[in-house]
Formats: structure tokens, C-alpha cells, sequence
């Protein structure tokens, strides 16, 4: 079935993916959804990960372990990104990112 | 002959300094002027047995006087021959200063039990009169110029607290600032001065500066500077040193504000010992000042002598405040000692003046404290310094009626008094060779006698006063002193001076010259007699005279204005324009520069500081946009 697949096709939806990802990180104010842009993010960049080592070098799996490394990676993430986003909640009772905003000049 | 023991001199005065000044809070008043007068009569008695020892039993070098050393122990070293020694010099004029200081120390130690008694800080009076005898002592031993510059400054500290001593009076802080101030700038040229002596003459040591075939004195004229040689400069910035100490003219501004010390202070400090400091260190460098440059410098010492004591006896003709009238003369007497030195020659019958200089030196001590004790007790009896508010008090203080009256008599070269003699010799050695100084001299004489008498009729004679508590005469321990140096004021005159302190030291006898005693007595004597027409009941001549010199009363009356003048060129010539000028550059120049520089950074900073918004997605533009930049640059630049 992937034989009939191009690295082209895969490519492009990745990149679609981290657009969406990037779209999504720039534009929500809620700070959960920004985190699953971000996990968005991720997941085109392990995409790639995976593709490129399956076109470029078949016999080797470099890729396919530094994507498992990128998910728990990202998942240590979410768990830092989470407790803070609770304390935040508890502190100003909203998620909200324009919350955030008074480290400044 | 061994003299070591001469370190008690120093060493004991020292001591009681420390105990008194360590444990005052503890000592009982009454004690600790005991433990002060105790350790005066024991210093008083080793000068005495010192200057016995030496004057009788030690014998001459060729028919001179020797210079010994109690002790002498090398300090620093700097090179082989240029280093500094601390010792105890023994020649005739420190063993006779010894004496006058231990004398006039131990008298106002006494005559303090009395004076400030009652007074809160006793205890801390006593420490301070003993490390300014322990100063004073170390002053007239003095080896080599660097140790006298040591004790020259500790005997202006001494100097300096002593004024102070009234230390909530304001006057009395300023006095004190003033006095300091005033002979510390002398001081610098002290300083320099022995620097330049070291460096030229080199040495620091009073032997082999003054040897008059030394080095020193040979090689004179090897450099030279705007004129004159470099060690007449460095003759004549000490001297400046030796003009601040003595209240020379301009540098006398300090001591008549110095009178608001304690009375005993300004007897013992500010008119018998610190202030001849000047004329002893003239006198210690005496062969220098004498053979340097055919005496140049001692022109200079002879004119400056003349000048103040001319000026100071005019302004002390016109003063209210006794003590005041007493520091004026006091400077009067000093410029007699100094231009003594000054018309003095080296040799024999010529070195005169030297000889009449040191024995005015030891007479006005006696006369001078002897006046300024008289007036302390005056001061305790009225309360107040004013001789408008005296009069008539001979009846109420019939021993300081008499003493005061045999110091004013001394004062005055009265016939067979220790003044008349000395002041005499001071008048001969003038005119045997400055005619000019001479006449100021004399004029001086007359000056002299009349002010001390307007003194002594103001106060004991005069208009009958109704005192609101009667005047009582003082105690025994102040009456002690003042007869004691009442004695002196006569018998100091009847020493062979001439056979114990001479410029070359060889003994030599001297002439009594009937004419010259005669004029000078008759001007002595002219003043008194004035004053007693003028004085001794009251009359209107004073005021009339003094509308008729109009101006130059005025003048007088304020000093001639040399205070303002020092405070016009201080605060109005240097404060405001020289050093306002400096300050506007530092202020406006450098600061500014500095200043300008931050708020440059700030107002670009403000510029700037808006891309740090706070908000995590304007960051993520930018890191976004940037990175996709960096795309763009590689893919299409590169």
C-alpha cells in the first residue's frame, strides 16, 4: 500500500499539518488549544521523521527512533504545559493567553 | 656624663596622658590633678637636675658647649647618609627651653586645680595638658628635623583640643578649626621646606646641618632656584612653618580667636611655650639661617619680627577683651624674639642678638604666663573678659593686683626687672646692626608699656564698679603660681644668660650700656606714664584721641581688617570663583557627559522596549516569520 504512495503526497500533508499547527498556535487564545497546536506541530515534524528515513535509507530505523523520543518527549511536555495552565487557573480562574501577559518591558 | 635618664622627660608626661585619658570616667577629679601635678614637679625636677648637670658639671669642648645625646636610636633608614633618628638632643637652648616648659607647665598645672575646678571635664583637661608637655618636651629634643616636625604637629593637635576644650561654645569650635587650620597651612611649608633640605642639604640631622663647616653650609650655593639658592627656599618655607607656630605677620590670624581656650591654656600653650616654637626653630637652624646666602633668610626673620610685633602692638592699644590684649602682645614679644634672631651675628659679643633673643624668650615666658595667670584670675573672680566691666579691683585682689602689676612692670623693661634686661639686650643688638628695626624696636618699647598699663589701670584702678557678687581673690592654688612667677619675672633677669646660650656657644660677657638702657627706659617709662594720665581715673582723652585718629582707630579697632581679608581671598577669591569654577566644570562637563550618555540609552531603550510586548503569540510571529525569512535567504540569496 505505501508503494503506491509518493514522498510527495506524504510530504505535502505533513506540511499541511504543521501550518495548521502553526495557524492554530498563532491565532487561539485558549492555552489548551494552543497546546494541541503544538502537538500538531510535533506530530508533522515526526511525520517527516518517519518518511524521509523510510525513502532515503529503508534499511536503517534512526527515524523511526527519534520520533518515539519526539513523543515522549512531547508527552512530558504536555504534562509540564498542563500543571502550569492549572496553577495559571488557579490564579486568575481563566485559561485565557491575553491572561499572560504582564511579563514585559 | 650620661644623660639616658632624660627619657623620663618624655616618658612621664606620656604615661599620665594615658592613664588620665584611659580611665577618666574612673579617676576622681581631685586625684587626677594631683597625678598631673605629681608628674610635672617630677619632669620640672629632672630639668632642673638636667640643666644643672649640664651647665655645671659637664665640661667644654675648647671653651664651648657640647652637644650631647640622652639617647639616639636610628628610625628609618633611607640611604647611608640620609636617614631619620629619634633622640633627645642636649645642647644649651633645649636644655633652657626644657626648663621654661616644665616651669611654666608645672605652674599652670597648680594653678588649674584651682582655675577649673568644679569644671565637668577636669580629668580630660589634665590628660591634655600632659600630651602637650609630652609634645612640647619631644619638640625642644628634637635631633633632626623630621622628629620635630613630628612633635610640631602633636604639640598643634594638643594646641587644637585645648582651644576646643569649651566645646559646646561655638566661638570656641571655630577658634580651635581656625588655630588648626591656619598653622597646618603654615605647615606645608614646613614640610616642604625639610624635604628640600633633606634632599639638598643631606641630612635631616641638626648636627651636620648646622656645623658650619659641613657639607650643608659649604655647598650652598650649588643650586639654585628664581634667584636664590635652593636651601634659602628651603630656609624660608620653614621659617613659613616656624611664622605659622609663632603667629608671625600674616599667620598671627589664629591666635588672638585661640583665647577662647581655658585661661591656664592660653598660658601655658598661647603665650610661654607653643607659640615660641617658631623662634626655637630659628634658633635650632640658626647656623644655617647665618651663613646660607650671607644671611638672606635671616633678613627676612628679622623684618617679619619686626613687622608683627610693630602691627600687633598698635592693634592690642585698641582691644577691650584682656585676653585679647594679652595675645596681641604676646605676638609683639615673639616679633621681638624673632628679629633678635634676625640682626643677630655668629661670633662671640656679635652673636648678641641670638643670646638676647632666647632670654627674652625665657623672661616673656615668665612674665607672659605670669600676666595671662594674673588675668585667668581676674576672669574667675568677674566672670567676664571685658575690661569695661572691671575697675577698681585692687582693693578686692590685693595678690593679683601686685603680681599682675610686676608682670606689666616686666613687660614694660622697667628698671631691674627681668623684662628691662632682656628687651635691653634685644635693643642693643638691634642697634649695633639695623638701625631701622631699631627704632621700630623702641617705638614698640613705648607701645608696649602703654598698653600693658591701660590694661593694669582699666582693671585695678579706674572708675569704682558696683559688683553684683564682691570679687573675691582666688584660691591658694592659684595664688602660688602667680607669686611664684612673680619671682621670676624679676630673677630671670639677674641669669648670666650670656655665659650659658650663645649663638657659637662660647661664653661672653656682656657690656652694659647705660645710654641705650636710659632711652629705652624713658620711652618704657613715657608709655606709663600716659597711660596713667590716660587711665587711672576715668577720663574722656581716650575718646577723644581715638575721634582724632578717626579712620586709622577704626582700622586698628577691627585688626586692620586682616581677618576679612583672609576671608575675602578664602571663601570669595578661592571658594567662589577657583573652585566654583571647578566645581560648575564637574558638575555640568563631566557629570553631564555621564548623565548624557544614560539618558541617551534610556530615551533609544524607549524606542525599542514595545517589541517585548508580553504576548507569547507576538513572539511567535516573529520567531516564525524570521525562521520562513531564513527559508526564503537560503533558498533564493544563497
Amino acid at each position: 500500500m505505501i508503494e503506491n504512495i509518493s514522498i510527495y503526497e506524504l510530504l505535502t500533508v505533513s506540511t499541511i499539518l504543521f501550518f495548521i499547527g502553526l495557524y492554530g498556535f498563532l491565532t487561539r487564545k485558549n492555552l489548551i488549544a494552543m497546546m494541541m497546536a503544538i502537538e500538531l506541530l510535533l506530530n508533522a515534524a515526526v511525520i517527516n521523521f518517519v518518511v524521509i528515513n523510510k525513502y532515503l535509507f529503508p534499511d536503517m530505523l534512526q527515524g523511526v527512533y527519534f520520533s518515539i523520543f519526539i513523543i515522549a518527549v512531547a508527552a512530558a511536555e504536555t504534562a509540564l504545559a498542563i500543571s502550569i495552565i492549572i496553577n495559571l487557573y488557579r490564579l486568575k480562574t481563566s485559561v485565557a493567553i491575553t491572561e499572560t501577559e504582564t511579563m514585559k518591558y | 656624663m650620661d644623660f639616658s635618664y632624660t627619657i623620663f622627660i618624655l616618658l612621664i608626661p606620656i604615661t599620665t596622658f594615658l592613664l588620665l585619658g584611659f580611665f577618666y570616667n574612673r579617676i576622681k577629679p581631685a586625684v587626677s590633678g594631683w597625678i598631673g601635678v605629681t608628674a610635672l614637679t617630677i619632669v620640672a625636677g629632672l630639668s632642673y637636675y638636667t640643666a644643672i648637670k649640664y651647665f655645671f658639671y659637664t665640661p667644654k669642648l675648647e671653651g664651648k658647649y657640647q652637644t650631647l645625646y640622652g639617647i639616639k636610636m636610628n628610625w628609618m633608614n633611607f640611604t647611608d647618609k640620609l636617614h631619620i633618628d629619634m633622640g633627645i638632643l642636649l645642647d644649651p637652648i633645649s636644655i633652657m627651653m626644657l626648663v621654661v616648659v616644665s616651669t611654666i607647665s608645672l605652674m599652670v598645672h597648680i594653678y588649674s586645680r584651682g582655675y577649673m575646678d568644679g569644671d565637668r571635664g577636669y580629668t580630660k583637661f589634665f590628660a591634655f595638658l600632659s600630651l602637650f608637655t609630652f609634645a612640647m618636651m619631644g619638640l625642644v629634643v628634637a635631633t633632626n628635623l623630621f622628629q620635630i616636625y613630628i612633635f610640631w604637629e602633636l604639640v598643634g593637635v594638643s594646641s587644637f583640643l585645648l582651644i576646643g576644650y569649651y566645646y559646646e561654645k561655638p566661638s570656641a569650635v571655630a577658634a580651635a578649626k581656625k588655630a588648626f587650620i591656619v598653622t597646618r597651612f603654615a605647615d606645608l611649608g614646613f614640610l616642604i621646606g625639610i624635604l628640600l633640605m633633606g634632599y639638598y642639604g643631606g641630612s635631616y640631622d641638626f648636627g651636620i646641618l648646622n656645623n658650619p663647616e659641613g657639607a650643608a653650609i659649604m655647598n650652598w650655593a650649588s643650586s639654585s632656584f628664581m634667584g636664590l639658592s635652593v636651601i634659602t627656599w628651603a630656609l624660608l618655607l620653614m621659617f613659613m612653618g616656624g611664622a605659622g607656630k609663632s603667629a608671625m605677620f600674616p599667620l598671627h590670624i589664629w591666635l588672638p580667636d585661640a583665647m577662647e581656650g581655658p585661661t591656664p591654656v592660653s598660658a601655658l600653650i598661647h603665650a610661654a611655650t607653643m607659640v615660641v616654637a617658631g623662634v626655637y626653630l630659628v634658633a635650632r637652624m640658626f647656623p644655617m639661617f647665618y651663613f646660607v646666602e650671607d644671611g638672606y633668610a635671616l633678613h627676612v626673620v628679622a623684618w617679619v619680627g619686626a613687622i608683627s610685633s610693630l602691627i600687633a602692638a598698635i592693634i592690642a592699644l585698641t582691644q577691650y577683651d584682656i585676653k585679647r590684649v594679652l595675645a596681641f602682645s604676646t605676638m609683639s614679644q615673639i616679633g621681638y624674639m624673632m628679629l633678635a634672631l634676625g640682626v643677630s651675628k655668629f661670633d662671640g659679643h656679635e652673636g648678641l642678638g641670638y643670646m638676647a633673643s632666647m632670654w627674652h624668650l625665657f623672661t616673656h615666658a615668665m612674665f607672659k604666663a605670669l600676666l595671662f595667670l594674673g588675668a585667668g584670675s581676674i576672669i574667675h573672680a568677674i566672670h567676664s573678659n571685658f575690661m569695661q566691666d572691671m575697675g577698681g579691683l585692687r582693693k578686692y585682689m590685693p595678690i593679683t593686683h601686685i603680681t599682675f602689676l610686676i608682670g606689666a612692670l616686666s613687660i614694660s623693661g622697667f628698671p631691674l626687672t627681668a623684662g628691662f634686661f632682656s628687651k635691653d639686650e634685644i635693643l642693643a643688638a638691634a642697634f649695633e646692626h639695623n638701625k631701622p628695626i631699631y627704632f621700630i624696636t623702641l617705638f614698640v618699647a613705648g607701645l608696649t608699656a602703654f598698653y600693658m598699663f591701660r590694661l593694669y589701670f582699666s582693671i585695678f584702678w579706674g572708675k569704682k564698679k558696683e559688683y553684683e557678687h564682691t570679687p573675691h581673690e582666688s584660691p591658694w592654688s592659684m595664688k602660688f603660681p602667680l607669686m611664684f612667677l612673680a619671682f621670676m619675672s624679676v630673677a630671670a633677669g639677674y641669669i648670666s644668660f650670656s655665659e650659658m646660650v650663645t649663638a657659637d656657644r662660647a661664653i661672653f660677657h656682656i657690656h652694659f650700656d647705660f645710654v641705650g638702657a636710659a632711652i629705652a627706659v624713658s620711652v618704657g617709662l613715657s608709655g606709663i606714664a600716659l597711660a596713667w594720665f590716660f587711665y587711672k581715673k576715668p577720663t574722656d582723652y581716650p575718646e577723644k584721641i581715638s575721634t582724632a585718629f578717626g579712620r586709622f582707630y577704626t582700622w586698628t579697632f577691627h585688626k586692620f581688617y586682616i581677618d576679612e581679608l583672609y576671608l575675602f581671598i578664602t571663601r570669595t577669591i578661592i571658594f567662589k570663583y577657583i573652585s566654583g569654577s571647578f566645581a560648575w566644570f564637574d558638575q555640568n562637563v563631566v557629570d553631564g557627559s555621564m548623565r548624557g550618555i544614560g539618558n541617551k540609552t534610556v530615551s533609544f531603550s524607549k524606542l525599542i522596549k514595545g517589541l517585548q510586548s508580553g504576548k507569547l503569540q507576538d513572539y511567535a510571529v516573529a520567531f516564525a516569520g524570521g525562521a520562513f525569512i531564513l527559508v526564503l535567504i537560503v533558498l533564493y540569496v544563497l
